[in-house]
């Protein structure tokens, strides 16, 4: 069996790829492939995508925006389309609703501040090859640190992903406006996870928690049992 | 040509900027205030044979988010 072969996605600006490509090693064994955004092309026979948090463009025009459009998308696009798991955090949950992956906006935080502390959070959904080492309904706590992260979408869309199983997690209690409470939203195909909260940065327990361990470990598991 | 593009949040959709700034101005003592909603206004200069179809492209692809914002493009008066 090959290492699990993962590529970490660095746009201009952002600043979590460091933290993705240590939490991808440390549970993975094999350190992930890292790619500009200006690449055109993705390396072949990806396991994973990983686009890293961060103010990717400055967040010029808004949060994500910019990125979207960034010659390395259409290849994160295509994968995806091909089934290869993408992970978005933060930045990159923006990125991927911007680039119309992912249902939905992320907004300024309905209290104007930049939120920056540890969340609770549901488990909502574990049937998915991000969340099947969590028990169902699980409380985890994750840090989140975000000034766009206020989660809408229309009643109709936000019926359809509940109905769907398509809500991963939610944050115990208010925390930035998200309507329901959303902190992560998968596509319909279950493949692309978009979250605000950062699992990358709960891997090590002097670094504030492990809880964001058993998400890394869902995906290679399902990588390792496919 | 010249071309103003007027980004803003749809109707129904929470801005917590323009909340703010209400709360700011009534802040002030300024009476009366129904509402503030905070857009963005985007000046274009474009070729003068750029059709509406290639604005409307340039707003939905990426100036305007459609899952939130409304667009308006405004063009110079011909005379």
């Amino acid at each position: 069996m090959g290492g699990f072969r993962a590529a970490v996605i660095t746009f201009p600006g952002s600043n979590c790829d460091r933290d993705m490509a240590v939490a991808l090693e440390m549970i993975s064994g094999t350190a992930p492939i890292r790619v500009w955004h200006g690449d055109a092309d993705l390396p072949d026979r990806l396991d994973f995508i990983a686009l890293p948090g961060g103010f990717s463009y400055g967040d010029y025009l808004r949060s994500g925006a910019m990125a979207a459009n960034s010659p390395i998308m259409r290849a994160v696009k295509k994968a995806a389309e091909r089934g290869v798991p993408v992970l978005g955090v933060c930045n990159g949950f923006q990125i991927l609703t911007e680039s119309g992956m992912l249902p939905g906006a992320l907004m300024r935080n309905r209290g104007q501040t930049f939120i920056c502390r540890t969340a609770s959070l549901t488990v909502e959904n574990n049937q998915t090859l991000f969340t099947s080492g969590y028990e169902a309904g699980a409380a985890i706590h994750i840090p989140v640190a975000h000034h766009d992260g206020n989660f809408f979408a229309d009643e109709e869309t936000l019926d359809r992903i509940e109905g769907d199983g398509r809500v991963a997690f939610r944050y115990n209690g208010a925390c930035n406006g998200s309507q329901r409470d959303i902190a992560g939203v998968l596509n319909a195909a279950g493949n692309v996870l978009g979250m605000m909260p950062h699992p990358e940065r709960a891997i090590d327990a002097d670094h504030g928690g492990v809880d964001g361990k058993a998400l890394f470990e869902s995906a290679v598991n399902t990588f390792v049992g496919a | 040509m010249k071309v103003r593009v007027h980004v803003n949040l749809k109707p129904g959709v929470l801005d917590p900027q323009g909340r703010a700034v209400h709360h700011a101005l009534e802040g002030l003592g300024f009476k009366g205030l129904e509402d503030v909603r905070i857009g963005r206004l985007v000046e274009l200069d474009v070729a003068d044979d750029t059709s509406d179809e290639v604005l409307d492209e340039m707003c939905r692809k990426l100036l305007a988010n459609m899952v939130i914002e409304n667009y308006k493009i405004e063009k110079p008066e011909t005379v």
